[in-house]
């Protein structure tokens, strides 16, 4: 395949290059999440994706009542840059069941 | 320098710039610089009524680090250009 240096993982960011052309999971600041197919990043995590859905998490309390109601707003676009400054954390994408 | 190279051969297509106060501005890309620095031509706020106080600009100037996110022409993306420029600036880093 590659040369070994070019295939080592050294560096979280090698990680990263891992999942190149795969889908990732990105938690972004501000209860923001991206899913989509990781393109290109550098190693500031600005990064391309492509076929991405972004949730926006927010918490209203009812006045009256004081319960917290989570509401989740979903959006799909086909190809989105994300400055690194609002990375949190990249992954492999959480299945849940 | 990937991005900012990606950006200058963008220069001329659509863009919808989201920043960090929720602003959403579509435009003709006109130039980037090496800070991700942004200028747009034919501007138009995506939410019109949400947000009227630009309804008079036609270009701005966008600071690099208020860009949220950038919405991409779809096909404005060539993948396996973007995946071997990644592995040889990831390389270097």
């Amino acid at each position: 395949m590659g040369s070994e240096e070019e295939s080592a993982v050294k560096e979280p960011l090698d990680l990263i290059r891992l999942s190149l052309d795969e889908r990732i999971y990105v938690k972004l600041r501000h209860d923001r999440e991206l899913r989509g197919k990781l393109h290109a990043y550098d190693q500031h995590l600005n990064m391309i994706l492509g076929d991405v859905e972004e949730i926006v998490t927010s918490v209203e309390i009812d006045d009256e009542t004081y319960e917290e109601i989570v509401r989740t707003t979903r959006r799909t676009v086909p190809f989105l840059f994300v400055r690194g400054d609002g990375v949190i954390l990249v992954s492999p994408p959480l299945r849940t069941a | 320098m990937l991005f900012f190279s990606y950006f200058k051969d963008l220069v001329g297509r659509e863009v919808t710039v989201e920043l960090k106060n929720d602003l959403a501005i579509r435009g003709t890309l006109h130039s980037v610089d090496q800070y991700l620095n942004i200028k747009l031509e034919n501007t138009r706020v995506v939410d019109q009524d949400k947000y009227p106080h630009m309804l008079s600009v036609w270009n701005c100037f966008i600071r690099g680090s208020v860009v949220r996110y950038v919405q991409l022409p779809p096909d404005g993306v060539d993948v396996e250009l973007l995946h071997d420029a990644t592995r040889r600036e990831a390389r270097g880093g």
